[in-house]
C-alpha cells in the first residue's frame, strides 16, 4: 500500500469524516487521495486558522476531523490552538508537511522550519516526526492518542519521508 | 437599535436552536439576555464564528445560526468564499453590521466606510445574501429558519453597547452542554 493510501486508510479507520486542507506539494497526493474518499467530507481553507474553526465546528458537531497543512502555518494558529481546540479541549490531528528540512530546494522555508518544534513544543503539543517511509506505521497510534487525550497533535513530514511518493 | 436590541428581538424564536455567537460583547449579550445550552459562546479566536457555524452545519442536520460581526468577518474574509463553495443549507450567517469594533471601544471598522460586506458575500458566491436593517433583522432570520437554503444576512444597525458581566462557565463545560443539545 502506498503511504498516500495508508494515511487515507488510517483516517478512515479512524472515522475521520471531515478534514480540511490548505495545499502543500509534498501534500497533493495525500489531498487528491481524499477528494476520491466518499466517506470524507473535505473542505478547503483559505488560511489554516479558518480551518481550525471548521474542526472545532465539525467535532462539536458529531464528526471527527482532522487539518492537512504545512509548517508555516504554526505560526497563523497559535491563537486558534490555543484559545479554540485546547481551551476547549478538542482532538485535532495536524498533518504537517515539515517544509525546510534536508532536501529542501528554498531557502525562506529553513527559516519557519527552524520554530516549528519550538513553536509546537512552547504550546504543550504532541509532536511526532515522521523521516523515513515506514514512519507511516505509527499514523493509526497516533491518531487514536490524540482522540483519546482530546488534545492537538502535530504530525511532521519531512521531504525524506516524501521522497518518491508523489 | 444597537446590537443588543436586535438580539433580544430574537431570543423568542432561537433559545432552542444551535447558536454560535461571536468574541466578546456578542457572546457576553446573548448569555445575560438568553443563557442556553444550545449557545456556543466562542470566547478566544475572532473571526472564527462563522468557520466553526459552518463547520457544524455540514458536519450535521441542525439548523445552526452564526451570530456575527462586520470586524470579525474583515478579519476572516477568507470565510466568505469558504461559506459560498461548500454550502449548508441548515447554515444561516447574521452578520450584525454596526461599523464599529464594539467589544474595543466602538473604533470604525472599513464597513463604517466604503465597504459593503453583503455585495463583497455576492461578489464571493454567496447566493442568497440579504441587507436589511435592525428593525427588519427578526423577520429575516425567522424566514431563514424556516427557508431550506443557506441564508447571509447583514443587519444595519447602530453602534453601542450595553454593561454585561463576563462569561464564566468553564470552556469545557459550554462545549459538553452544547455537543448534548446538538445531539438531543
Amino acid at each position: 500500500m502506498s503511504i498516500n493510501d495508508q494515511i487515507i486508510a488510517d483516517f478512515v479507520r479512524n472515522e475521520i469524516q471531515f478534514v480540511t486542507s490548505v495545499p502543500c506539494k509534498q501534500l497533493a497526493g495525500v489531498l487528491d487521495k481524499i477528494d476520491q474518499e466518499k466517506s470524507i467530507i473535505h473542505v478547503p481553507s483559505n488560511k489554516e486558522d479558518e480551518g481550525i474553526g471548521l474542526c472545532a465546528g465539525a467535532t462539536m458537531g458529531g464528526k471527527r476531523s482532522a487539518i492537512i497543512m504545512q509548517n508555516t502555518a504554526i505560526g497563523v494558529t497559535i491563537n486558534a490552538l490555543v484559545t479554540l481546540t485546547q481551551f476547549y479541549r478538542m482532538p485535532l490531528p495536524m498533518l504537517i508537511s515539515y517544509r525546510g528540512e534536508v532536501g529542501e530546494p528554498v531557502a525562506c522555508q529553513v527559516e519557519m522550519a527552524v520554530h516549528t518544534k519550538a513553536l509546537l513544543n512552547q504550546l504543550n503539543i504532541p509532536t511526532y516526526h515522521f523521516h523515513a517511509h515506514e514512519d507511516v506505521n505509527e499514523l493509526d497510534g497516533i491518531l487514536k492518542h490524540c482522540y483519546m487525550a482530546r488534545k492537538p497533535v502535530a504530525i511532521l513530514t519531512d521531504a525524506s519521508f516524501w521522497k518518491g511518493v508523489n | 437599535m444597537i446590537r443588543s436590541d436586535v438580539l433580544k428581538t430574537l431570543v423568542p424564536f432561537i433559545s432552542d436552536k444551535l447558536v454560535v455567537t461571536n468574541i466578546g460583547l456578542p457572546s457576553q449579550e446573548m448569555h445575560l439576555i438568553d443563557d442556553q445550552p444550545s449557545n456556543f459562546y466562542m470566547l478566544g479566536t475572532m473571526g472564527l464564528a462563522s468557520s466553526i457555524g459552518l463547520g457544524l452545519a455540514l458536519a450535521q442536520d441542525k439548523k445552526v445560526l452564526v451570530v456575527d460581526g462586520d470586524g470579525s468577518v474583515l478579519m476572516n474574509f477568507g470565510t466568505l468564499p469558504t461559506i459560498a463553495n461548500n454550502p449548508a443549507a441548515n447554515y444561516i450567517l447574521l452578520i450584525i453590521d454596526n461599523g464599529s469594533y464594539g467589544s474595543t471601544g466602538d473604533q470604525v471598522t472599513y464597513t463604517g466606510k466604503r465597504t459593503s460586506l453583503s455585495e463583497v458575500a455576492r461578489a464571493c458566491g454567496c447566493e442568497n445574501v440579504i441587507e436589511c436593517s435592525a428593525e427588519e433583522t427578526a423577520g429575516v432570520v425567522k424566514a431563514a429558519f424556516a427557508d431550506d437554503k443557506m441564508t447571509i444576512i447583514i443587519s444595519k444597525c447602530e453602534s453601542g453597547n450595553i454593561p454585561v458581566p463576563v462569561i464564566e462557565h468553564d470552556p469545557v463545560v459550554i462545549k459538553d452542554r452544547f455537543m448534548k443539545a446538538v445531539q438531543s
